[in-house]
């Protein structure tokens, strides 16, 4: 965790890029919905053109924190041979990986700081702020990335198996951006989409951490997310461990 | 092996075509979500916003094909010092480094863009005149050409400071505001879609033109704006050359 932290904070160029890299995608999005809600009348489906703006601005730390280790990464590592020293360390890859991701995060958080401001100056955001909502922010945001750092390593394992990966991450990523609330929060998507939105674990790591920050959700319906985050982190990490033992199982075969 | 190679290369043109109905799929969905709550964003109607969607895919096929790759091999020749024979040869060092590489099944989603923009089209109703389509088919090529300088220009100026990989993230991120008119973005963000990274006259004024929307001026002003890019990307491209030292020192 601590050379996580040490590489985003000697690459802080980099990271400071990176979130401007990311802020462009959410000022398309709440410009649009922005003009949108000033076409009805200051609204869309019950949203206030300031919580649009609250939303979005949340929405740039949940994607930074929610960079998970790309499943394509995978293909270069067994593809050069790099497995081999994961392999021959007595910890588990996992770790290794989970961690270094993690202890970039209190970088990004220090670093989001500024662009908040900047976002917040523009486009005039409104928070309902209490207590209980930056408390369960923080274990939102981390239940965000447990979660989507767990389903992108098992869908990592594909690698093992074929060298045409790239296919499935293409739908897991689409269906990402439209069911996690990234594209737009689930509410103005139509209500199929947002029941079936419920049933997935997309929306519990990004949907769920901003609505917690902005003071959209009651202490109850927070803790009913936090549940569900450690039952998809614990439910597909059960798996990845059935996974990672017939994926290591078939490199040995493939290696010799 | 050379069957093989053509079975390798099918592949890779299934899962291009994939990826590429895919993004289309995810523009349709964020297009019909946006008209399920407005009758018009800005002033622009469904079919218009799926013909500037169309202009973005076309425009975007094109730099996937010809610019993109050849950054990537810009940078991996400075890397490794292997410019050197590009620079030493009689011809254009510039128009040289820009033609060396091709992504051919990337040139798909020319086709499929132009698909989108008949599409569009045929749900306006709107009458397609001669002038109009030849007005387009300038304002494409100006948008390619603007494009084309940005990416150079841009990679010739930063890759120093980062890493490549990540800066082509940055510049992709930047092109896909293009997938919306510029007009629905807050007066600084369109000012510098316009000036700063003009990819108001790449993608939104083609769109104009074949939606007919325009006021030509703004394809004059398009026409102006590549020249002054081209002549921009040519000045930094002279100033990187002369900084470069080789790596035969």
């Amino acid at each position: 965790m601590r050379i996580g932290f040490q590489r985003e904070i000697q690459y802080r160029t980099r990271a400071f890029l990176m979130l401007f890299g990311f802020m462009v995608e959410p000022i398309i999005y709440l410009a649009v919905w922005t003009s949108v809600a000033e076409a009805q009348g200051g609204q869309i489906a019950g949203l206030a053109s300031g919580t649009l703006a609250a939303y979005y601005i949340v929405w740039t730390l949940v994607r930074v924190f929610n960079l998970a280790f790309a499943p394509d990464a995978w293909e270069w590592r067994i593809r050069r041979g790099r497995m081999n020293e994961f392999l021959s360390q007595p910890i588990h890859p996992f770790h290794r990986d989970f961690t270094m991701f993690a202890g970039g995060k209190f970088v990004f958080t220090l670093l989001w700081i500024p662009v908040a401001f900047f976002l917040t100056v523009l486009f005039d955001p409104v928070f309902e702020w209490a207590v209980i909502n930056v408390v369960g922010f923080v274990l939102a945001i981390w239940g965000g990335f447990a979660v989507r750092f767990v389903m992108l390593y098992l869908l990592g394992m594909i690698n093992f198996w074929t060298t045409r990966g790239s296919a499935v991450f293409g739908i897991f990523i689409a269906s990402e951006l439209i069911l996690s609330g990234r594209l737009v929060p689930l509410e103005l998507m139509p209500d199929w989409v947002e029941s079936l939105a419920a049933w997935l674990p997309f929306k519990w790591t990004f949907q769920f951490p901003i609505d917690t920050l902005i003071g959209r959700l009651d202490p109850a319906e927070i803790v009913t997310g936090i549940g569900m985050q450690a039952l998809w982190a614990v439910g597909v990490g059960v798996i990845f461990a059935l996974v990672w033992k017939r994926a290591i199982r078939r490199y040995g075969a493939v290696g010799n | 092996m050379g069957a093989l190679n053509e079975l390798q290369y099918r592949i890779n043109l299934w899962i291009q075509l994939f990826n590429s109905a895919l993004a289309l799929g995810t523009g349709l969905v964020a297009i019909a979500v946006v008209y399920a709550h407005t009758e018009t964003l800005e002033g622009w109607s469904a079919a218009e916003l799926l013909a500037v969607l169309g202009v973005h895919l076309l425009i975007g096929g094109f730099l996937k094909t010809f610019v993109v790759p050849n950054m990537w091999r810009l940078i991996q020749d400075v890397e490794e010092g292997t410019l050197d024979y590009t620079l030493t040869r009689p011809a254009d060092s510039q128009l040289l480094v820009s033609v060396r590489e091709v992504s051919i099944w990337s040139v798909i989603d020319v086709p499929l863009g132009v698909g989108v923009i008949i599409w569009a089209m045929s749900e306006m109703t709107a009458d397609v005149t001669p002038i109009g389509v030849a007005g387009f088919l300038v304002a494409l090529m100006c948008g390619a050409a603007i494009i084309y300088s940005i990416w150079l220009a841009v990679v010739t100026i930063a890759f120093k400071a980062i890493n490549i990989g990540d800066l082509m993230q940055i510049l992709n991120g930047v092109y896909e505001a293009g997938r919306w008119p510029v007009s629905i973005y807050p007066l600084w963000l369109r000012g510098s879609l316009t000036v700063l990274v003009p990819l108001a006259f790449a993608i939104t004024v083609p769109a104009e033109i074949i939606t007919n929307r325009i006021n030509w001026w703004w394809l004059a002003a398009g026409v102006a704006v590549t020249v002054a890019a081209l002549f921009v990307c040519r000045l930094v491209w002279r100033w990187g050359i002369r900084n470069y030292s080789g790596a035969s020192v």
